[in-house]
């Protein structure tokens, strides 16, 4: 599905991702760890489209096409979801009527008419049940005075609305109480498909204990030095990240 | 209205000149340029004008001519000349019109393209609507229904001929030709305009309209609205003005002075769209309004207005809280864009005792214009337990715009008690990187953050202006970032 080739990208002439690799196939969850300032939160910002971010290098293949020169408008179009670490607030706009726009703007882009609003409602009760959210939160404005929890709730429920193909979560589980946690790694877990895929960016492994990865992949500087299963974000919750740059001396 | 998808509007953003410059090609009889004595007199005859009307615009024009052009807002422009404006303008084949199959066809299709045609108007059943094209009213609809209930709606000058007695009284008791330099000149000179008188205890069962066009090359527009709501009546009264695109700037300078009596209550919504100069501000339309309303004992008065138009505007719908325990409200939202200057808030009066007044101003700059709110709360020594609730709220767009508040305060008296907020704000890059990873481009997103940010504004608009306020907005906007 996803497919990040010798991906060198930098901001402000700093060089952040210096040749990362990176294979993402459908029905796979992908865990992303790593230290501060490994370049975990700009590799999902380029993967987005940040334009403050130049690729020099390299490539972002989505379904065997390159994404890497499109708006990132376009790559949502195309299925790409980034949950925010600090989703922003907009004010007088309501959660239902941001994803509404969002929902038509990208059937419009697919040369489809404005989903039906019976529909739309269908679906936003179906997703809040699913999700286990109360919908008093979808008539407020978006992320306006929203706790950190309810934050991320509503990233996650943007999420199954938009159902995209490939979601990165952000930093999702940072500043999230036990409860929240809970709700966001739930989410995900109904959410998993045999045809999507998802990056879980992390600093901790408590969110792994209930999201399950196929793969766990540890960043430093710029790339991805180390690959494993599950039991990796174990060991790197246990020992920390020092071994590995050790690991990489030797 | 017709209905408004957002085909019609991604269509509309296509085109980056302003789209509501055409010019429609009808005959006018203009008057030569330049202002005196006998074009006062001419203009009166021209109507005519009873004896005490002429006499009234001569005063005016004296004192006007006495008067200095007002420099304190905070706009920039070069000063219009007085005696290079043609004063008056009328669509030579003036018809006197039972139908719409009477309106001049090239005047229909012009509404047709501003999508107010009025076979829709009528079939909605639910507006009423007196245009006024250029200076002379030319179709009045549902004036039947309306003569039912004995409310009066027409033009300025054909109730000046039909009901002196109430134009008389009325006519300059809230806006004085003494009051500044531009109320002074369109006393001396107005054109024509909409006069409205709700009986006693009536509540006007639709909303009365206007739309407003300047047409005629080099004219200047001097509309005159009155609007009188008898005790414990009520109206809601609509304003929309859209202007053809033109080279040399154009003056406007209305007046509209509303009464509410006894128990009455007066909702006076405005869009106002006039040609607000091309991307380099070249052109457009001057707009220099005075808007007051007079509230007597529990009445109450509500202006609610969308400015996305002119060059420069100086405009401060007011309210004198003169009657105890009334109300003044004023919303608004103002946008302006590329070079555009705008000076625009209000003044709440406070006279009586337990007068209550809200304003609420949303100021939107983008481009390299400036937006100023103005306002002036004044509690007068006698006004015991006033109560104002100021919010004045600043978008930007962009590095080169700017907005300025200048709130003034008066309170003279000990018991009362006054509010003041205000925020400014900016898009910011991270809103609409945020927006666009959801599908939505940074136009679309930039309509949804501005129309998030005015709503408190638009959900006081009734509901098919509300719908042509959001379209503007979006509109006025259109390449203001990015």
């Amino acid at each position: 599905m996803l497919k990040v080739n010798n991906l060198v990208a930098e901001i402000d002439g700093k060089q952040i991702l210096k040749g990362l690799n990176l294979e993402v196939k459908p029905g796979e969850v992908h865990a992303i760890m790593g230290p501060n300032g490994a370049g975990k939160s700009t590799l999902a910002s380029v993967i987005a489209g940040k334009e403050d971010y130049e690729v020099t290098e390299g490539t972002i293949e989505l379904e065997g096409e390159d994404i890497s020169e499109l708006a990132p408008e376009e790559r949502a179009h195309e299925g790409i979801f980034l949950s925010f670490q600090y989703p922003v607030e907009i004010p007088g706009v309501t959660v239902t009527n941001f994803i509404k726009t969002a929902i038509n703007e990208t059937r419009k882009a697919k040369g489809l008419e404005d989903m039906p609003a019976k529909d739309m409602l269908n679906k936003i009760r179906e997703k809040s049940n699913l999700l286990n959210i109360d919908r008093k939160f979808l008539s407020r404005s978006l992320n306006e005075g929203f706790s950190g929890g309810e934050k991320k709730r509503n990233e996650i429920f943007q999420m199954a609305m938009l159902e995209p193909k490939l979601a990165i979560l952000d930093e999702t589980d940072s500043g999230l109480d036990i409860d929240a946690l809970k709700v966001v790694a739930n989410g995900v877990n109904k959410l998993k498909s045999e045809d999507n895929a998802f990056i879980i960016i992390t600093h901790y492994q408590r969110l792994l204990d209930y999201i399950i990865p196929d793969f766990v992949h540890v960043l430093h500087d710029g790339k991805i030095v180390k690959t494993g299963d599950a039991s990796l974000a174990l060991e790197l919750e246990a020992k920390g990240y020092d071994w590995i740059k050790e690991e990489l001396v030797s | 209205m017709s209905k408004y998808t957002e085909d019609d509007l991604r269509e509309e953003l296509k085109t980056k000149e302003y789209e509501y410059g055409f010019y429609t090609d009808i005959e006018s009889e203009t008057f030569a340029k330049g202002l005196n004595e006998d074009v006062v007199r001419a203009i009166s005859q021209k109507k005519n004008e009873p004896e005490w009307m002429t006499e009234w615009r001569l005063e005016a024009f004296r004192i006007w001519s006495e008067m200095e052009e007002p420099e304190w807002a905070n706009v920039t422009y070069p000063k219009p000349d007085f005696q290079e404006i043609a004063y008056y303008s009328a669509p030579k084949k003036k018809p006197k019109l039972n139908s719409l199959d009477e309106v001049d066809p090239e005047m229909l299709a012009t509404f047709e393209k501003l999508g107010i045609s009025l076979e829709e108007q009528k079939r909605l059943a639910n507006v009423a609507v007196d245009i006024v094209m250029d200076s002379v009213s030319v179709a009045t609809t549902f004036k039947e229904t309306l003569a039912e209930k004995g409310i009066i709606f027409m033009p300025i000058s054909e109730a000046i001929q039909e009901h002196p007695e109430l134009v008389k009284k009325y006519i300059g008791s809230v806006v004085p030709p003494t009051d500044n330099f531009y109320a002074a000149l369109n006393s001396a000179v107005f054109s024509d305009g909409s006069f409205c008188y709700i009986p006693k205890g009536v509540k006007c069962p639709m909303e009365l309209s206007t739309y407003f066009r300047i047409n005629e090359g080099g004219t200047g527009q001097f509309e005159r609205t009155l609007v009188v709501a008898d005790e414990a009546s009520y109206v809601s009264y609509l304003e929309g003005c859209t202007a053809p695109q033109r080279d040399e700037n154009q003056l406007h300078a209305a007046v509209v002075e509303l009464i509410a009596m006894d128990d009455a209550e007066i909702k006076y919504s405005t869009v106002q769209n006039w040609f607000p100069g091309d991307n380099e501000g070249k052109g457009g339309v001057f707009n220099f309004v005075t808007k007051r309303g007079l509230c007597e004992t529990n009445a109450k008065i509500s202006w609610t207005q969308v400015e996305t138009g002119s060059a420069v505007t100086w405009k401060y719908p007011s309210c004198v809280l003169k009657g105890n325990n009334s109300v003044g409200e004023f919303y608004s939202i103002a946008v302006t864009n590329n070079f555009q200057q705008a000076d625009t808030g209000t003044k709440m009066i406070h006279l009586g005792k337990n007068t209550k007044s809200t304003i609420i101003s949303k100021g939107i700059s983008a481009g390299k214009s400036q937006n100023s709110y103005r306002g002036l709360v004044q509690i007068n020594s006698r006004a015991e337990n006033a109560r104002n609730f100021s919010q004045c709220d600043s978008l930007l767009m962009g590095n080169e715009c700017g907005a300025h508040t200048f709130p003034y305060i008066e309170a003279k008296n000990k018991t009362a008690q006054i509010e003041h907020e205000a925020t400014t704000s900016k898009i910011g890059e991270d809103q609409l990187f945020y927006c666009n990873q959801r599908g939505i481009d940074t136009e679309k997103a930039i309509a949804l953050i501005v129309n998030g940010f005015s709503k408190e504004v638009l959900n006081k608009l009734p509901m098919e202006f509300a719908v042509e306020a959001q379209k503007l907005l979006e509109i006025s906007l259109e390449g203001s970032v990015g």
